[in-house]
């Protein structure tokens, strides 16, 4: 069947070309409905990768978030109509100790391989996940995929760091750092959960959060005991560094923003604290049932991601993508839906 | 329920493709008959209780064979043999309507050029959502290239304002049953002028609703078409020579 395929040709230069897909046994044919638009996105959009990634990833379609409609199942796990979230994570091999997420041989959609914005989405039964009856938003279900990194992160500071979790630090007030934040504290009720930003418009919408610090104003005898870095990009390392100088000694720090250049970390205080540094990034089905079932026991924590939708963008054509990426580069916070027709 | 049925139409035999062996429908489009994409763009489509293809009377049963190696829904599908015209070939895909016993009032019939395999998903939905509201509704794009009139093909009548021109493509939607009644009305005579099922629809002042298409929609009828199929498929030249 040839299947429309919405590929970004050059930055800011989306264009229609047809895939064949055969319809075989194996795989699960997903209609595309709600798409939401991360950085990762922005960046190939944008350009700001660097040229020799763009010319070797491009043409591509882009996104790795998103929810569906199941149109074709023969594999007989989904009904014709329901819902469901897409995993954009593909693994071919299995690995007792590398999770899915980490191990090279998987692709990734939106980066290594088409992401979903297409016609229809062919994949394997185990890349989805039933949308739970709590979360019946399908603005909100649409950006799950980035609440499950959040969760991937966690689970990982879980298994790693040490026991005493009296106080841990969130550095970055924009959604990486909102969708964390509200998962510490349904996880770690018992904990103090810091926003450190600086913005406080938006550490004001961190309202489920025991305090709020600006960045250039953090008070000397603040310490916690664990931090979890969500900024990225050039900010990364002089935020790194700031949690080094307030973070109690063998703390663990975990980093989930992207930097495109290679960041100086004061790795002396490193050694002489005896920090622990863990990198996170993405995720795979165990963190997105896992996900599930925290929005099972703690309904309310789907209530504060409903507030993070920014806007949503009804997709007829071409110019809208554009729309959609543009309107998102221009918002204050949240996250940028397209409604995909 | 009333039902919904997809119904394409490759009654025509291609003969403006030149020195082909094949009519245009069966011709090689990436590894498989340009008929097959079409009928798996609708055989997939939830939307749809039935399939129905009509292809002249020398080729049903090549048409069911290929159907059967190449399609896996094919339980949903039916091939049949087309009438002389392309209005003819409709009724008989309402006549077999009507013998399943599934003809009623509110029964829906997506027309569809089975030469069109680049139809989309959206475009099936809302010819469904249009014609179930509205009766009736065509697949149009806005015209790029100004329409010239010409009445005795030789001077200009009339060019008209661009801006409310379109060009038409396929589907055509419509409630089955009331297409039959307006088509069983017609005499001989304007059943041969009438050669577009929306154009009797509009004659007898019905409302037919229009659904917006897209550009790469194309119809493949001359062999430069098949070239820009397999160009929107991304094949390289050297790919499309071997074709």
């Amino acid at each position: 069947m040839l299947n429309a395929v919405f590929q970004l040709v050059t930055p800011r230069q989306f264009e229609v070309t047809f895939h064949q897909l055969e319809l075989d046994e194996e795989h699960v044919l997903i209609r595309p409905t709600f798409l939401s638009i991360c950085q990762a996105d922005q960046r190939y959009y944008q350009g700001k990768r660097s040229e020799e990634v763009l010319k070797k990833k491009l043409p591509m379609a882009l996104i790795h978030e998103g929810i569906g409609k199941v149109i074709y199942d023969p594999t007989g796990n989904y009904k014709v109509g329901e819902k469901v979230i897409m995993i954009p994570n593909e693994p071919f091999k299995k690995d007792e100790v590398v999770a899915e997420n980490y191990l090279r041989s998987s692709k990734f959609r939106g980066s290594t391989m088409d992401g979903f914005m297409q016609e229809y989405v062919q994949t394997r039964p185990d890349r989805l996940v039933r949308i739970p009856a709590e979360l019946n938003n399908d603005h909100t279900a649409a950006f799950t995929e980035m609440v499950s990194v959040c969760y991937h992160a966690i689970s990982r500071f879980d298994r790693t760091a040490h026991r005493r979790r009296e106080t841990i630090g969130v550095w970055g007030d924009g959604n990486m750092g909102y969708f964390t934040s509200l998962l510490l504290k349904t996880r770690f009720p018992d904990s103090r959960v810091i926003i450190f930003g600086r913005t406080g418009e938006k550490m004001a919408d961190f309202s489920f959060l025991d305090d709020a610090v600006f960045t250039n104003a953090v008070p000397e005898d603040l310490y916690v005991d664990h931090a979890f870095e969500c900024v990225g990009g050039s900010g990364a390392g002089p935020v790194i560094n700031q949690i080094i100088d307030h973070i109690n000694p063998e703390g663990t720090i975990s980093i989930l923003g992207v930097s495109e250049e290679p960041v100086p970390v004061n790795t002396r205080m490193v050694l002489e604290e005896g920090l622990r540094i863990i990198g996170t990034s993405r995720s795979g089905r165990a963190d997105f049932e896992g996900l599930m079932e925290l929005y099972h026991e703690k309904p309310e924590t789907v209530g504060y991601l409903e507030k993070m939708i920014s806007a949503v963008v009804k997709i007829n054509g071409v110019s809208d993508m554009n729309n959609a990426f543009d309107m998102d580069i221009h918002k204050f916070t949240g996250k940028t839906i397209m409604e995909w027709n | 329920m009333s039902k919904v049925y997809g119904v394409i139409l490759a009654g025509g035999i291609g003969t403006r493709m030149g020195n082909v062996e094949k009519p245009k429908q069966f011709l090689d489009l990436g590894g498989k008959p340009v008929i097959i994409h079409t009928i798996e763009k609708f055989v997939i489509h939830p939307g749809f209780d039935a399939v129905l293809v009509l292809v002249p009377q020398a080729w049903v049963s090549y048409t069911r064979d290929i159907v059967r190696r190449q399609i896996p829904l094919k339980d949903k599908i039916t091939v049949l043999p087309g009438g002389n015209t392309r209005n003819e070939t409709i009724m008989n895909s309402i006549r077999y309507i009507e013998e399943q016993g599934d003809l009623d009032d509110h029964t829906i019939i997506v027309t569809h050029d089975s030469v069109r395999p680049f139809v989309t998903h959206r475009i099936l939905d809302e010819n469904i959502k249009y014609a179930g509201m509205y009766g009736a509704c065509d697949t149009v794009v806005p015209a790029t290239d100004t329409i010239v009139r010409s009445d005795d093909h030789d001077q200009i009548t009339e060019i008209p304002d661009r801006k409310i021109m379109y060009q038409g493509q396929t589907p055509q939607s419509f409630r089955a049953k009331r297409l039959k009644e307006l088509y069983d009305g017609l005499t001989e005579s304007e059943k041969n002028i009438l050669t577009d099922a929306c154009k009797i629809m509009v004659l007898k002042g019905e409302h037919v609703h229009l659904v917006r298409g897209e550009v790469y929609n194309i119809k493949i009828t001359y062999p430069y078409d098949l070239t820009v199929a397999q160009a929107l498929l991304g094949m390289k030249t050297e790919e499309m020579q071997k074709c």
